[in-house]
């Protein structure tokens, strides 16, 4: 057993004596956070290349060994295509989130231009790659990458996230891999038909309000039906069809001043969470193209739904799968050690924990946190310790290739740390949890640290900040009556007395009513259905 | 599994670093338009800091960042309890406090959305045509490349080919010996042809002709001989370079600024005046490779100042013209004489000098300075008067108006939004004047 592991071990059993809480480590130095591969193993191959400059065919030569080591480790990926640009070509493609085809919007300028500015000042550097939840699975390499940064990328985006895409239930069960790139062109084309017929000035003021709203177009627990361009173009073909041969200027006229009664029952109303789908289907006064401009930021919201739950295990797993992978080129001789230690240099970049008293601190790394995880569940399966046995008795010994893709398919973050995170790593990462209670603003108190007595309770306390309720207040429609006033009624569950920010709450109402165009309130209840607050219009 | 997945290879690397750019152009293009107002603001400050000849270029824009918000619906943190968990513990234990670094602000949650949004100013950079188009754009600038200036031309000679005579130094050693090698080709084929009709006649020939074949066989032995010796170089393999007399548009130029900084001149006056030489500034540089730039003051005295001087140095004191006017003049001659220099004067006053002085000044420019410069612009600028109206005409835009020539133009420019149109007036195609 490493002796720092021994240290933390013994540390509570001299807390429990009940001495004087003695610190019980000396102040940290940091400790080699990369072993590097056993020396001696046998060398089967000359390296593939070395040196930094890389090459078209010698990527080409990299993705032949890179999937013939991946399918060994029984990594099942979506067909691969890379895709060599240019840093303004990245740039572009950052600002419309990583998709090659996207709606015109002003937002994305915003964010080309802010970026572009920072890059070119050189106050901020640029992604190494971009891979997208496509089939095929669209790798962005970036051309100023060396070659081992290429490799690592190529490790990184088309083998480890991609595998993680085609695996990962929550993937599975609500996006679909192959039609949203079609989904978007039609997006787009529809996008730029309204802007033709009703003015960019419309177009995006609904796109305004569909954006605030975008975290709320989400189904969580039903599965969407598959994205698919052709059948959305066909039900707008069908319903122009309908309209045609059912036009009659006398009853339009009467249709278009009558009191439109939606089927929504005011009496058993379940609470909606959806509540882009809510407008899309029941706002009294939206127009058939507004309701799909609707429909299509709700679409588009549902299909990133998953990446938002799944940072750590998918940026772990991609990880653990670059720094595998490309162990397994080095024991197999094919690339030389040069190569080594430049792809190490960017990776412990990558997956430097800073500590929170640090000035660089910003939050948990999710690429530390989650590399440390399946980096444990390895290290646990090959060599476990008595610890090891107690915490993860169905781990210890086991095939770690089958535990990882386990891991893998099976969780998204919250589930994952509340299952895997292991004491080793809380201690090797330093982990306590703090609360920061109303009774007293001055002072954090320190709830639980990484030893024996803190352990489940720093899983636990780390699992739920990844709930997505953190992050994004839950919101749900709960009262809605077609007859009467219609006015919407908005419900936020407050927990542990987290109020909703006044000033942006307002604005967003602000949103809803525009798309509602009826009255809008905002009520925060209490688990005990207190009213606590109302936000108006 | 793996199989599947090899089985299903296909290659694979694609280089997308030659497609065109600018795919995201379109959603630029939709934030410049939507944040037209706050850019233009910012523009116009931009350029009224900068120099002359910076004006066309692109530029970092900074705008206030509050109308950029999106916002979405956040937790306030003053309100209720939270845990987080934290890495790098180095001392604490259950039951530590830890005071609450300043502000009141969690520092720990990195985890909370939309922390980007809360910067004052959002910065980027401008492309030089958009920033030229926001310029312009309360100009009313219709399309700068639509109005032209009568063509400016100079001969010059171009490479045309290859020629039979020239002289020695244009020769093309390439040229002249492929000549050489086909004259070469073509004699012998003859001479071939020649020989064997020679050499059948002889085979041919009765054993009793001798006289014959003896002729036959000298005639034959001259004709190898003249093979053997064909010239390797005669003077019709020759070939020269060509050159060829092209009109092209002159590509020097340099643009005078007069401008008169008495007194009377006051912030507003020189702003107009800017624009103005900014906007001929662009003009020029779009038709001429280089385009010099000349400043030159004058209150009762000119100098020649350099542009900073020239816009932010306050002079004070009354308006004589004609120094400046004569100042011009040296300077043209002494730097920018002879034909390939292209000289644009550009003369900015509120024209407040005395009578005689202006007469003087017509008389000058009509007998001295149009023949030296393709144009000669004036603008007025008259003091804004309450009422809107101008009593009368300044001294100098009376005595200007006696001058006649196709080379020169005055027009009166009392706001910004004179300039563009007074500018389009002044430089508008001259049907007549070719």
């Amino acid at each position: 057993m490493n002796p720092w592991d021994l240290a933390d071990v013994t540390a509570p059993a001299r807390l429990r004596d009940g001495a004087a809480p003695e610190r019980p480590w000396p102040r940290l130095v940091s400790r080699p956070a990369v072993p590097m591969p056993v020396p001696g193993t046998r060398r089967t191959a000359e390296p593939i290349a070395v040196g930094s400059e890389w090459t078209v065919p010698l990527l080409e030569r990299f993705d032949v060994a890179l999937a013939a080591h991946a399918g060994r480790l029984q990594l099942d990926t979506y067909p691969i295509q890379y895709e060599v640009i240019t840093a303004a070509q990245m740039i572009d493609l950052c600002s419309t989130v990583g998709m090659p085809v996207h709606y015109p919007y002003w937002s994305f300028g915003k964010q080309l231009l802010g970026q572009e500015h920072t890059y070119k000042k050189g106050m901020s550097g640029l992604a190494y790659e971009i891979v997208i939840n496509t089939s095929p699975s669209l790798v962005y390499l970036m051309e100023t990458n060396t070659l081992p940064l290429q490799v690592l990328v190529m490790a990184h985006a088309a083998y480890g996230h991609n595998a993680f895409f085609k695996g990962n239930y929550l993937f599975r069960q609500f996006t679909q891999a192959d039609g949203i790139l079609d989904y978007l062109t039609f997006a787009r084309n529809f996008i730029l038909d309204c802007e033709q017929r009703h003015g960019w000035r419309e177009v995006e003021r609904i796109l305004d309000c569909c954006h605030a709203l975008a975290p709320y177009g989400v189904d969580r627990y039903k599965k969407p039906t598959r994205l698919s361009a052709s059948r959305e173009r066909e039900r707008l073909a069908e319903r122009l069809r309908f309209a045609q041969h059912h036009y009659n200027p006398d009853v339009a006229y009467l249709y278009e001043n009558a009191e439109v009664k939606p089927e929504a029952a005011a009496e058993s109303f379940d609470p909606q969470e959806n509540l882009l789908y809510f407008i899309e289907k029941l706002a009294p006064k939206l127009a058939p193209w507004q309701r799909e401009l609707v429909r299509i930021v709700r679409k588009i919201s549902q299909y990133f739904y998953p990446q938002r739950l799944t940072k750590v295990a998918n940026e772990g797993a991609a990880t653990f799968w670059h720094y595998t992978l490309l162990h397994e080129l080095y024991d197999h001789g094919q690339v030389d050690d040069g190569f080594m230690l430049e792809w190490l240099s960017n990776h412990s970049d990558v997956v430097t924990q800073p500590s929170f008293d640090t000035e660089n601190y910003r939050g948990i790394n999710p690429y530390a946190l989650g590399f440390s995880i399946y980096r444990d569940i390895r290290r646990i399966c090959e060599h476990p310790t008595p610890e090891d046995r107690e915490w993860f008795p169905r781990l210890a010994s086991t095939d770690w290739v089958e535990a990882v893709h386990f891991a893998m398919a099976n969780f998204k973050d919250e589930s994952l740390i509340e299952q895997y995170l292991s004491p080793k790593v809380m201690r090797d990462l330093r982990l306590f949890a703090i609360t920061d209670d109303e009774s007293d603003r001055s002072k954090y108190s320190v709830r639980a640290i990484h030893n024996e007595h803190g352990y489940a309770q720093v899983r636990q306390m780390l699992a739920a900040q990844y709930r997505p309720e953190v992050h994004t207040p839950a919101l749900a429609v709960t009262r809605f009556s077609a007859d009467g006033d219609r006015a919407l009624l908005l419900q936020h569950r407050v927990e542990r007395g987290r109020l909703l920010d006044a000033e942006t709450a307002t604005e967003v109402l602000g949103y809803i009513k525009e798309l509602w165009q009826f009255d809008v309130v905002l009520e925060e209840v209490d688990d005990g259905d207190n009213r606590l607050k109302i936000h108006r219009t | 599994m793996s199989d599947s997945s090899a089985s299903s290879r296909f290659m694979r690397v694609v280089d997308r670093r030659g497609d065109p750019p600018g795919r995201s152009a379109v959603n630029r293009e939709r934030f410049i338009r939507r944040f037209k107002d706050e850019i233009k603001r910012a523009v116009d400050d931009e350029i009224g800091k900068r120099g002359i000849a910076d004006v066309g270029k692109g530029s970092r824009i900074s705008i206030p960042g509050r109308g950029l918000k999106e916002p979405h619906l956040q937790h306030d943190h003053k309100t209720g309890s939270r845990d987080f968990v934290l890495p790098g513990n180095h001392e604490y234990i259950p039951g530590d406090t830890i005071d609450r670094p300043g502000g009141g602000e969690g520092d720990g949650d990195g985890n909370e959305p939309g922390q980007g949004e809360s910067r004052d100013n959002f910065a980027f950079v401008l492309s030089r045509d958009e920033l030229l188009q926001l310029f312009f754009d309360d100009l009313e600038l219709p399309n700068l490349e639509r109005t032209r200036i009568g063509d400016v031309t100079y001969i010059h000679t171009r490479r045309a080919g290859y020629s039979r005579d020239g002289v020695l130094a244009n020769l093309s050693p390439a040229l002249t010996m492929r000549m050489s090698i086909a004259r070469r080709i073509a004699l012998r084929g003859g001479i071939a042809r020649q020989l064997d009709e020679l050499e059948r006649e002889i085979e041919e020939l009765a054993p009793c002709e001798v006289e014959r074949r003896t002729e036959l066989e000298e005639e034959i032995a001259q004709l190898r001989a003249r093979r053997e010796q064909l010239p390797f170089l005669e003077e019709i393999d020759r070939r020269f370079r060509a050159r060829q007399p092209v009109a092209a548009p002159a590509t020097r130029a340099v643009m005078l600024c007069l401008m008169d900084v008495s007194g009377s001149m006051d912030e507003r006056k020189k702003d107009l005046a800017k624009r103005f030489f900014a906007l001929l500034y662009l003009f020029l540089e779009r038709k001429y490779s280089a385009v010099e730039v000349v400043f030159i003051r004058h209150t009762e005295t000119a100098q020649e100042v350099d542009e900073k001087t020239f816009f932010h140095d306050p002079q004070s004191g009354g308006t004589l013209v004609m120094p400046a006017l004569q100042l011009t003049q040296k300077v043209i001659d002494t730097r920018f004489a002879g034909p390939d220099w292209n000289i644009y004067v550009a003369q900015a006053s509120d024209g407040d000098c005395g009578e005689e002085d202006a007469q003087r000044c017509a008389g000058y420019l009509q007998t001295e300075l149009l023949p030296r410069v393709r144009y000669f612009a004036y603008i007025d600028i008259p003091s804004s008067n309450p009422g809107g109206w101008f009593s009368r005409p300044s001294d100098l835009w009376q005595c200007y108006e006696s001058v006649a020539d196709s080379g020169f133009a005055m027009r009166k420019v009392h706001d910004r939004r004179d300039i563009w149109p007074v500018f389009r007036e002044l430089f508008a195609r001259k049907e007549a004047t070719a």
